[in-house]
């Protein structure tokens, strides 16, 4: 039963693929001229009409996309014109920068999140619940750009704690740049990542919330409250327990979330992640990183949904059962 | 019905912002102090002076002025007009869009329906920021492309939204009886299923309003969307940005309070008319 539902939660992970690689093929070669994606339009006629024949542009449109997937799938997709180097390459080296910003804003948004959100759904009319409800309001409304700049103006200008932007020092480990290990870096770190937590955080919160509101009608904590037990006992050695498997679930999927949004942060308080190698390459039309991206993106976003479905199916018969017919 | 709105007092004030929001759009270039782009009106000696400051010639700039002597309040007056119109432009043709293909996928049933709801499937899977990145780094920038990305983004949400109504409707005793009168399909659609999913559809069309300002206003802000001759409240934020550093706050933190006002009231709005059409949905 598990083989067949993996096997049909990964033919329809292909087919998306394959769609969005049409789309992408589409829109930039189809669109735009595609020889421009891999020479420099201001390069000598002949040398044109030349990488037109070499890379079969005037082949038929199913036979280009073929080329298209083929050299995808060898990890060919151009060369950055500005960076001079593989745009899938370039998209690799960057990406530690974006990870971890993610995982920095992950880990508050779980450390605040679940505690707040336990409290909030215990008591009935708390504190925590109520600033919650109106504060939820102004947090689907605030655009993450401006919360960044109001940021940088109180923590960086006014009381010069934080850097305004940028990475900071990083040292090497096993050969991948990083920023979590220096000083100097996790200053670098500290607003970017607050400013991408909010939004998981208030997804953390509602969720748990709901679940033990969920759960505190349920007969066996009504029973281990009748039995005496400790509030905060039962709380976070019982129900917790339970509530976790929804946030375990948001928590993987949202991952994906935060990489597209890290766009935004990245830009605000220039973060070298690909977020902010996606808005540089769009304004200097540097296509082959903007497909490199796209791509990237894409990928990584299916094979996290697979991998959560998959877990949610091991732990859970229900879903499997449902999930093939 | 609208004593009925205003019965909560963040509701009513959200509909008068809104409210005045679109008149000062709309009547901005007469009820503006200056015309921001008119760059005879501009004078460089007027650059970057903070809020309720006076020039020479004793002219009040309410919010002060850019680094090329404009008043801010004057281009927030007709930053809001294009903010404002982009989202309302997008909204209505992605309702439209999604609505029709919703009903059409409801009506129909079958493998048209299976297919169209897979596409949706796949859409909302994908977050909406991405979809709207994706399309301008493919299509290009300009108002035009940033319009075209919101209606990709939205049009799924309607779709899904009033197909679910539209099946429940279906059901019912009313649409037998219009199909035994042999009506069209489209007829029966459009006329008799289509009124009766307006509640849904009104509430979704009025969060997605604030939610086409954001990615707007986000697009203008990373530089990939409305060119710099048409500067929304987002591109006035990200043309503020570099004198941020520098103190003059007030170049992106006005326009930035216009539009969290703005989204502020049009998801209270929203919030409200649930409350209203469907009172048993907890917040």
């Amino acid at each position: 039963m598990m083989g067949t539902f993996l096997l049909y939660r990964t033919l329809q992970a292909f087919v998306t693929l394959a769609v969005v690689s049409i789309i992408i093929f589409l829109g930039v070669f189809a669109l735009g001229n595609p020889v421009y994606v891999l020479v420099d339009p201001s390069a000598p006629a002949d040398v044109v009409e030349q990488t037109i024949r070499r890379l079969g542009l005037d082949r038929p449109i199913y036979e280009q996309y073929g080329i298209f997937v083929t050299n995808a799938l060898s990890g060919d997709l151009g060369t950055s014109y500005t960076h001079a180097q593989p745009s899938l390459a370039l998209i690799a080296s960057r990406f530690t920068a974006t990870f971890e910003l993610v995982l920095a804003s992950l880990v508050i948004a779980v450390a605040l999140g679940l505690p707040l959100g336990l409290i909030a759904g215990y008591g009935k009319n708390n504190w925590v619940g109520r600033t919650l409800s109106s504060v939820s309001i102004l947090g689907i409304s605030v655009p993450i750009f401006w919360l960044g700049l109001l940021m940088i103006i109180v923590f960086s200008l006014e009381l010069k704690w934080l850097p305004t932007g940028g990475r900071g020092e990083t040292v090497a480990l096993f050969g991948v740049e990083t920023s979590l290990l220096t000083l100097d870096g996790l200053s670098h770190l500290v607003l970017p990542a607050m400013a991408l937590s909010l939004f998981p955080l208030a997804l953390i919160i509602r969720l748990t919330r709901a679940g033990v509101r969920e759960h505190s009608q349920m007969d066996y904590v009504r029973f281990a409250r009748a039995m005496g037990i400790r509030p905060a006992k039962l709380l976070f050695a019982y129900v917790l327990r339970n509530v976790l498997i929804p946030i375990v679930t948001m928590i993987g999927l949202i991952f994906g979330t935060l990489i597209a949004f890290a766009v935004v942060t990245e830009t605000v308080f220039a973060w070298p992640g690909i977020g902010k190698l996606l808005i540089d390459s769009i304004k200097v039309s540097d296509r082959p990183v903007i497909i490199a991206y796209l791509l990237f993106v894409v990928v990584m976003f299916l094979v996290i949904n697979l991998i959560v479905d998959v877990i949610n199916a091991a732990l859970d018969p229900r879903i499997r059962l449902s999930g093939t017919s | 019905m609208l004593k009925e709105f205003t019965r909560s007092i963040y509701a009513g004030v959200s509909l008068a912002v809104l409210s005045s929001a679109i008149v000062f759009a709309l009547l901005a270039p007469w009820i503006a102090p200056q015309d921001p782009y008119d760059l005879a009106q501009l004078f460089i000696l007027d650059s970057r002076l903070p809020p309720m400051s006076r020039n020479s010639d004793g002219f009040l700039f309410l919010l002060g002025t850019d680094d090329q002597g404009r008043d801010v309040f004057s281009a927030i007056l007709y930053g809001l007009r294009i903010s404002l119109g982009v989202a309302f432009l997008s909204t209505a043709i992605a309702f439209l869009l999604g609505t029709a293909i919703g009903l059409i996928s409801a009506y129909l049933g079958g493998r048209v329906d299976a297919f169209l709801m897979r596409i949706v499937d796949m859409q909302l899977s994908f977050p909406a920021v991405l979809i709207a990145l994706m399309l301008v780094a493919l299509v290009g920038t300009g108002i035009d492309k940033v319009i075209i990305a919101i209606i990709a983004v939205q049009w799924a949400r309607y779709a899904r939204t009033v197909r679910g109504s539209a099946l429940v409707e279906r059901e019912r005793e009313y649409i037998e009886a219009v199909e035994c009168l042999a009506f069209s399909r489209s007829r029966i659609m459009f006329v008799h299923i289509l009124p009766n999913c307006m509640a849904p559809l009104s509430i979704l069309a009025t969060v997605e309003i604030a939610s086409a300002i954001s990615i707007e206003a986000t697009l203008s802000f990373l530089g990939v969307g409305l060119p710099i001759t048409q500067p929304s409240l987002g591109l006035l934020i990200a043309n503020g940005y570099p004198f941020m550093l520098s103190g003059n706050y007030w170049l992106s933190i006005y326009p930035g309070l216009v539009l969290i006002a703005l989204m502020v009231a049009v998801n209270i709005i929203g919030d409200r008319m649930r409350e209203l059409i469907n009172p048993r949905s907890e917040k």
